[in-house]
């Protein structure tokens, strides 16, 4: 596909040298309508390519409907980032420009046996043990999105409670309007309150908190 | 737009932020601020061989801000992100300099002859000189409505959010080059872009009013002020007056983009040093303030002219101005 470019190629090979766990991409596509679903799908083959720790799977939205209902996905494209379990992790639209970096990141991440939360965030977040689902609304030219999208998976990724999307708002305009996007990062939580999402771990986690409770 | 997302850069995670020696230690010199500026009196600090700590909320400051640059020399086009690569490249080459990103710094102080950076996580570093380099963050329009909608339709980073105003009415405020890049983000988006300016020119180089005078949807207003934004829970309308005529009018628009200027980010000195009335550090030609041992450098400061290209020389000077001030004080 090469959207990869060689040098970053070079660079990504260095990373992934870290990855602890397997990673699995898996990603939901429908070759004749979805914008960007070939793109989404020919970025991560590339970048499987680069890793032997990383896997990809590509499944039909229309024709696999079991694993649509397994990794519960209701929009394309949309790639589930999988370690040793489904956290909850996804990306709904292509993760290009600043989200490649909430990619890469997310990847490390997911892969690591180590949690990169602060003690205080942990200790946090055992107060959530009810279903919580966080949209994150980016844009691919936000500098300011990846670090709202790198938090939210990784709560994603320390309690099973919370499942974390990335959402591209220009190809998702229904949703963008329906939550009355305006700016970004904006947190969606539970299809309901939401906040800026521009904010240290610590406050991210307070917003969040303070949503639910 | 299609083609735009796949023309879009992928953009590489940064590798670990936080590169710290002994912070016990008493640094040569403290650099508050990791912009065009800051990093740049970094590099020169690192070749005199001064033992330097970086401390800064991000690096790139205002370049990341920013989509094309055009004028800095030596690239005829570079984006703020691939330049602000470079620049940390540049940088993080010298083992002799700390870094400490993701932070800002609350508040400087004295302490014998030392210069103490507190941070706005309780810790503090403690350095023989300092220089400022904190530059500047968006101005707000402090009209009504304003404070009550942002992030309900009141924009001040284009770049961020134009994909979100595709086929809507939108109003830009400011007719410098902030303004009418924006302009230049939203105009194969937005329906309609009214453009208003407080003066009756447009301050934005020439060359950028090139690239829009003749789009479709460019409604300029010189000689307009906003009176209020308008909306409950997103943004409906704006008011503005002509200030030849006086009239008022209500445009029914739905984002607005505020783009007046920036304010200078010089809070964390201000119980040591007095500002100027626009908050700004007075510095001399060798970016030195009127505390011995304390400079300033790029946008913070009182230099004409708020450029890349001004920073990184404002960034050099004040970092040979601690050097030598240094040398007399041993
Ligand atoms: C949209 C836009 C487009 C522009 N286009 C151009 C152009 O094309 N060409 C050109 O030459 N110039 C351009 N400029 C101007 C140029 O970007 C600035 O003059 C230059 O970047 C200033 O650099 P600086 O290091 O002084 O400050 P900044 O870039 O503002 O850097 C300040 C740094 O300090 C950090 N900081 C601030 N306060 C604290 C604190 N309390 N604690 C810790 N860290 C702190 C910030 O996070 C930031 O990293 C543009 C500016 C904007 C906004």
């Amino acid at each position: 596909m090469g959207l990869i470019k060689e040098s970053q190629q070079e660079q990504l090979k260095e990373k992934f040298k870290d990855l602890d766990e397997k990673i699995k991409l898996i990603v939901f596509t429908q070759e004749m309508e979805c914008q960007y679903c070939r793109e989404t799908r020919g970025l991560m083959e590339d970048l499987a390519d680069l890793a032997d720790k990383i896997d990809i799977e590509v499944y039909d939205f229309v024709n696999d409907k079991e694993k649509v209902e397994e990794y519960n996905i209701d929009k394309i494209p949309a790639t589930v980032v999988e370690g040793e379990k489904d956290y909850g992790v996804r990306f709904y639209g292509i993760p290009a420009g600043y989200e490649f970096t909430s990619l890469v990141a997310t990847i490390m991440n997911i892969s690591s046996s180590e949690s990169e939360l602060s003690e205080k965030t942990i200790e946090e977040l055992k107060k959530i043990d009810k279903p919580l689902n966080i949209d994150i609304f980016v844009t691919l030219t936000c500098p300011y999105c990846p670090n709202a999208v790198e938090i939210a998976h990784k709560l994603a990724k320390e309690n099973d409670f919370i499942k974390s999307n990335m959402i591209e708002s220009s190809e998702f305009p229904e949703l963008m309007q329906k939550n009355n996007i305006t700016s970004v990062p904006t947190v969606v939580v539970n299809n309901d309150m939401n906040f800026p999402g521009n904010l240290p771990e610590k406050e991210f986690v307070d917003n969040l908190i303070k949503a639910v409770t | 737009m299609g083609s735009d997302i796949l023309n879009l850069e992928l953009i590489l995670p940064e590798d670990e932020q936080e590169r710290i020696s002994n912070s016990d230690d008493i640094y040569d010199l403290l650099i508050i601020g990791g912009g065009s500026a800051g990093m740049t009196s970094a590099v020169y600090a690192a070749r005199k061989q001064m033992k330097t700590l970086l401390i800064s909320k991000d690096l790139g400051g205002q370049l990341l801000w920013t989509s094309d640059i055009e004028n800095y020399m030596g690239y005829q086009y570079i984006t703020g992100r691939e330049l602000t690569d470079k620049f940390k490249a540049q940088m993080q080459q010298f083992p002799i300099v700390d870094i400490i990103t993701g932070i800002n710094v609350e508040k400087i102080s004295r302490q014998d002859n030392l210069f103490l950076a507190l941070t706005e996580n309780g810790k503090s570093y403690r350095g023989k000189t300092i220089i400022i380099a904190t530059g500047k963050r968006y101005r707000p329009l402090n009209v009504p409505g304003e404070k009550e909608l942002v992030g309900k339709g009141i924009s001040y980073c284009a770049t961020c959010d134009a994909p979100l105003y595709k086929g809507k009415d939108v109003a830009v405020i400011g007719g410098g080059n902030s303004g009418i890049t924006s302009v230049i983000d939203l105009r194969n988006i937005s329906n309609n872009i009214y453009v208003i300016n407080n003066s009756n020119v447009w301050q934005a180089d020439p060359v950028l009013i090139e690239r829009i005078k003749d789009a479709e949807n460019f409604i300029p207003m010189l000689s307009h002020n906003v009176l209020a934004i308008h909306g409950k829970d997103s943004v409906t309308g704006i008011t503005v007056q002509s200030i030849k005529t006086g009239e008022q009018k209500t445009l029914d628009i739905q984002g607005v983009f505020i783009e007046i200027g920036l304010l200078p980010n010089s809070e964390l000195v201000k119980e040591i040093i007095s500002l100027t009335d626009l908050g700004e550090i007075m510095v001399d030609c060798g970016c030195r303030t009127a505390v011995p041992g304390l400079f300033g450098a790029g946008d913070v400061t009182t230099v004409p002219e708020k450029q890349i290209g001004v920073a990184i020389g404002e960034g050099i000077k004040a970092s040979l101005s601690a050097y030598k001030y240094l040398l007399r004080m041993t």
